[in-house]
């Protein structure tokens, strides 16, 4: 993996004639956890897939730097809410998926080393059907791992899942991501106070920063002043709702 | 046994006595209506005749199924690898399918001949629309996710249309095919009725022609019988060798 960069994200979008967000400055720090949390229709994913490079219906001006003033392309690690398997192909395949559509040398080795990280090594000849919703957002993870970017942008990953898998996902995904460049999209202020140093409220066509707890993350589930932190946030979501 | 099958059957059972009753309370002559009865005993005499004819139709039926659904394929994968091909071709294809095949018949014996080849083009000629539109509408539907992950994931075009787009359509592509498995048998049959010397159309054009209506039906419930088993057969192939594509 490359040196993970520092993304910054400048500008207004607009949809539609309706503005979604103006002077707008996200920092995604090198080698960190941020979060961009917000209410559902904020345009928090929009920000997300406007920095992943994928299409989006509105009209941004603006720009999208990074510190070492290289292009974002190829750089990017990408999970979504949906796991986004591929319900045809065995596990492993689905795992080293970037490879096989870049048409690259299979990393057999490297996938099973992953495999192992996430602890699917009995599962590698499976079908994602015949997978728990956990070991299935596992599976996206590992893909991500094993694309090993320096930037990895995270579109709610885990809010699909039950509240146990959720948090032994989130310790799985902090562990495994740790040093890289990561930004998290959720509207879960506890998801984001647990990983992230840097943590965003984009609400009311505003982006406003909150003041982030000290390392270490991943913060226990029963920290204290997460969990003030946590309802403090969202109090601040409900007062601006 | 499953209960469509159950069902089907009672149903036809149902259908052949009321069939019986109709004709035995109204005395209709047996050169219009034979009853179930007539029917059974002429295909029991004929079998060997009838059995010879369904032979033919299955062959042009099954060469028509094979080379109408490939070339369905190819020409749905042609229009999404090549926008030029599509912008050209889509608006022809949807006008040849403004004549009827029935149309073509005539002019397709007149080119091809009496033999068998008119016949699996007419097949062919039938299917392919359909084929090709639904494997293609699949194919234009890949789930915007797994599009945007592919992209993340810098993915080389024609990579992506094999490992994900051909994939998800498959499920489009077997109903296309189901569609196909009904339509190519009246392809054939039309086919068979404009111009030859051999099929079940054929005969029971022969068998009307003779008046001997009771080997006429005999001859449309095998054709009946054959389309069924045909659709049955690919049904049950389409579950058990595609269940991961979550099938329709």
């Amino acid at each position: 993996m490359s040196k993970s960069p520092e993304i910054l994200v400048k500008g207004h979008a607009h949809l539609g004639g309706k503005k979604l967000f103006e002077h707008l400055e996200l920092r995604v720090k090198a080698g960190e956890w941020t979060a961009l949390l917000g209410p559902s229709g904020s345009g928090k994913s929009t920000l997300l897939r406007l920095i992943a490079g994928l299409a989006t219906a509105v009209e941004f001006k603006g720009q999208i730097q990074t510190d070492d003033a290289q292009s974002l392309m190829g750089r990017i690690g990408y999970m979504a809410q949906q796991d986004l398997l591929l319900e045809w192909a065995k596990i492993s395949d689905n795992i080293i998926l970037g490879s096989r559509l870049r048409g690259a040398a299979n990393p057999s080795e490297k996938c099973d080393k992953i495999i192992r990280a996430v602890g699917l090594s009995d599962k590698a000849d499976k079908l994602p059907s015949e997978l728990s919703g956990g070991q299935r957002q596992r599976v996206a993870l590992a893909r991500t791992l094993l694309e090993d970017k320096p930037v990895i942008l995270l579109d709610e990953p885990f809010s699909a899942l039950d509240a146990r898998t959720r948090a032994d996902m989130q310790d799985l995904a902090a562990s495994q991501l740790a040093g890289r460049t990561v930004l998290l999209v959720t509207h879960d202020p506890g998801e984001a106070v647990r990983l992230c140093q840097n943590i965003y409220l984009l609400q009311n066509e505003k982006l406003v920063k909150a003041q982030p707890l000290e390392p270490p993350f991943p913060k226990k589930l029963d920290d204290s002043k997460a969990l003030a932190l946590q309802a403090k946030l969202l109090i601040q979501i409900r007062a601006g709702a | 046994m499953n209960s469509a099958i159950r069902s089907g059957i009672a149903a036809m059972l149902g259908l052949i006595i009321l069939w019986q009753i109709i004709v035995s309370l109204t005395g209709v002559p047996r050169f219009i209506l034979p009853s179930p009865y007539l029917v059974g005993v002429s295909f029991i005499e004929n079998r060997g005749l009838i059995f010879e004819h369904m032979l033919v139709t299955l062959t042009e039926v099954i060469f028509g199924l094979i080379i109408g659904i490939a070339l369905g394929m190819i020409t749905a994968l042609q229009f999404e690898i090549s926008p030029t091909a599509k912008f050209f071709l889509k608006p022809v294809l949807i006008f040849s399918q403004a004549i009827p095949v029935f149309a073509l018949a005539p002019v397709l014996t007149l080119w091809l001949g009496y033999g068998m080849i008119s016949k699996v083009t007419m097949a062919v000629l039938i299917i392919y629309f359909p084929v090709t539109s639904a494997f293609h509408d699949g194919l234009t539907r890949t789930p915007q996710g797994l599009l945007d992950l592919s992209k993340v994931m810098q993915a080389k075009p024609l990579r992506l249309l094999f490992l994900i787009k051909l994939p998800a359509a498959v499920p489009n592509l077997l109903s296309g095919i189901r569609l196909a498995a009904v339509y190519a048998p009246i392809g054939a049959v039309i086919g068979e009725w404009v111009g030859s010397s051999q099929g079940l159309g054929y005969l029971m054009l022969l068998a009307n022609g003779r008046v001997k209506t009771d080997l006429m039906f005999a001859a449309l419930f095998t054709l009946g019988f054959m389309s069924m088993s045909l659709y049955g057969l690919i049904t049950i192939w389409i579950k058990l060798a595609f269940k991961r594509f979550d099938t329709p």
